[in-house]
């Protein structure tokens, strides 16, 4: 076997091993995700998200309340989150090159992966104790914890790769450098930061266990955001730990639901913050 | 002209600057003095301290950490290196345009309009003002006169230097700072570039980094020799081309080294 075969096989099989890793990579994504649309849209309906939950065996119950908690939920926590997470990541790619910016890095690299168990009892004791009872805004709260790490890493890391050359412009007409982040660093990084944000907002969206101890869950629609809530993971969790299969169906169609949310908020995200003409690459 | 400025013509005047990063000194001992409205090429092979001696004018070594300096660099008889210098004010009047085009991810009229906004132009009729002025003085207004809303980074490379040059007059600096404004661009855009350069020299002072000697030759009124940190020698630039007064300096110029 000459050189060149041998290189053209070695290519080959190396081609090969490749496209058949990324096949097993994605086959437990897909698998999920036909599981989850196989099971769930039986139960698919107008009603599903117009109505209050039913006892077993009343037909017409649906998770309308839980949809609702899950957005208010989500939204308290981006509300909360993004703000001081863009803070924290602009502090740490612009000035955090010293111990103090290290240490920042650190604590949220250790809080990104605390359980988020831990952080719901956390908020229990700072929040939920002291306010006297379960309530929307904790969870919120909890939620907007364990998002914040995940927008300050990936802001800082966008703002990172913002070109020199650009910052450099800025400063040499004599900007100074907080109108250089905020008119030229910013804009110029605001898709990758979205995504940031997106990413955190689909982790928190499918959290159950902080909320069992936060938004604790409800039976009826949402009033205040000092009450307890419902959520669509906390209904899945109930129902799929039911006995009934009418409640089992409904805990798959929650699921379902869970993905379609966390897809339609992106969509909207994207479609919200697009290029405005002018402004793009 | 004198062969060398005279007191009054002097705009910027540096006095045995060093520049050290870290340990490592870049500049020795630079002491230059800069005519007003005038051009002054600096010349010489690369890392001999140029562009860092550019970046001393503006201040924009101080963006990069571990940067020292002594000397002094004063403009209109003001140390800019004094602590009481407001750096912000400094760039306003002190522009520079660089080595590779660098115009923001906006419109073309946006980049133009960015200094005079963020030094606190609102007025939406004087904006307009302001950008057609200075695209004018750039020499490319009739290109972009019907794309001012268009993103920037669709111009071509020679525009988009044009438009970095725009964007720099419309803050009306004094001083324009130049580092290899052509190096990236083709011959056509070069020559545009030079010639907008000539045209400028009437309003403003300008100093141009270049690695291109017959650049230097065609453009500039005084050529300044750098070689190894050292500012080698300094003359009207006719007389540094063909008559130079150091061996070092000849030896770059007729192409022995460099």
């Amino acid at each position: 076997m000459g050189r060149r075969t041998w290189r053209k096989l070695v290519n080959w099989i190396a081609g090969v091993l490749c496209a058949v890793m990324v096949i097993l990579a994605v086959i437990p994504l897909f698998h999920v995700l036909i599981y989850v649309i196989g099971r769930g849209l039986p139960g698919l309906s107008w009603t599903f998200f117009t109505n209050l939950p039913a006892p077993t065996g009343v037909p017409g119950g649906g998770m309308g309340n839980a949809v609702l908690g899950s957005l208010i939920l989500v939204a308290i926590a981006t509300l909360v989150s993004v703000p001081l997470g863009i803070g924290a990541g602009i502090f740490l790619s612009e000035w955090g090159r010293g111990r103090f910016g290290d240490l920042v890095r650190w604590v949220a690299d250790v809080l990104s992966g605390a359980p988020s168990i831990v952080v719901g009892l956390f908020i229990y004791s700072l929040v939920v104790v002291p306010m006297k009872g379960f309530s929307a805004l904790s969870g919120g709260l909890a939620l907007a914890v364990l998002m914040m790490p995940t927008v300050a890493r990936s802001t800082e890391q966008m703002l990172r790769m913002v070109p020199r050359e650009w910052r450099e412009g800025s400063l040499a007409l004599g900007a100074n450098w907080a109108q250089t982040v905020w008119r030229v660093v910013m804009p110029a990084a605001r898709k990758g930061i979205l995504t940031g944000v997106m990413l955190g907002v689909a982790r928190v969206m499918g959290e159950t266990a902080p909320l069992i101890v936060t938004a604790f869950g409800s039976g009826f629609w949402p009033s205040s955001i000092f009450k307890p809530i419902a959520a669509v993971p906390l209904q899945v969790f109930v129902y799929a730990i039911s006995p009934y299969p009418d409640w089992q169906q409904q805990a798959w169609t929650g699921a379902l639901t869970l993905v379609l949310l966390v897809l339609m908020i992106n969509i909207v995200a994207r479609v919200v913050l697009r290029d405005r003409p002018g402004a793009g690459r | 002209m004198d062969a060398l400025p005279d007191a009054g013509e002097v705009k910027i005047d540096v006095e045995r600057l060093n520049l050290f990063y870290g340990s490592q000194q870049a500049l020795f001992d630079v002491s230059i003095a800069v005519n007003r409205q005038a051009i002054t090429a600096l010349i010489g092979p690369s890392g001999c301290g140029k562009s860092t001696f550019l970046r001393t004018l503006n201040r924009m070594n101080d963006l990069i950490p571990g940067v020292r300096i002594t000397g002094s660099v004063r403009i209109d008889g003001t140390d800019i290196y004094r602590s009481r210098v407001d750096v912000v004010d400094l760039r306003k009047r002190v522009g520079m345009v660089f080595q590779r085009p660098n115009p923001f991810p906006m419109s073309v009229y946006d980049n133009v309009a960015y200094g005079p906004r963020i030094h606190g132009t609102r007025n939406k009729k004087k904006l307009d003002e302001i950008v057609e002025r200075s695209l004018r003085r750039a020499a490319l207004w009739e290109e972009t006169k019907d794309r001012l809303h268009q993103p920037a980074l669709g111009l071509s490379g020679g525009q988009q230097q044009r438009l970095c040059i725009a964007r720099l007059l419309a803050v009306e600096p004094e001083v324009v700072l130049m580092d290899e404004p052509t190096s990236a661009l083709d011959p056509i855009s070069t020559l545009r570039i030079e010639e907008l350069i000539t045209e400028l020299k009437r309003s403003y002072t300008i100093v141009i980094v270049t690695h291109n000697m017959q650049q230097a030759a065609r453009v500039s009124d005084y050529t300044a020799f750098f070689l190894n940190g050292e500012l080698v020698e300094v003359n009207r630039t006719d007389e540094l081309f063909t008559r130079p007064q150091d061996k070092r300096t000849e030896d770059y110029i007729t192409g022995r080294f460099g």
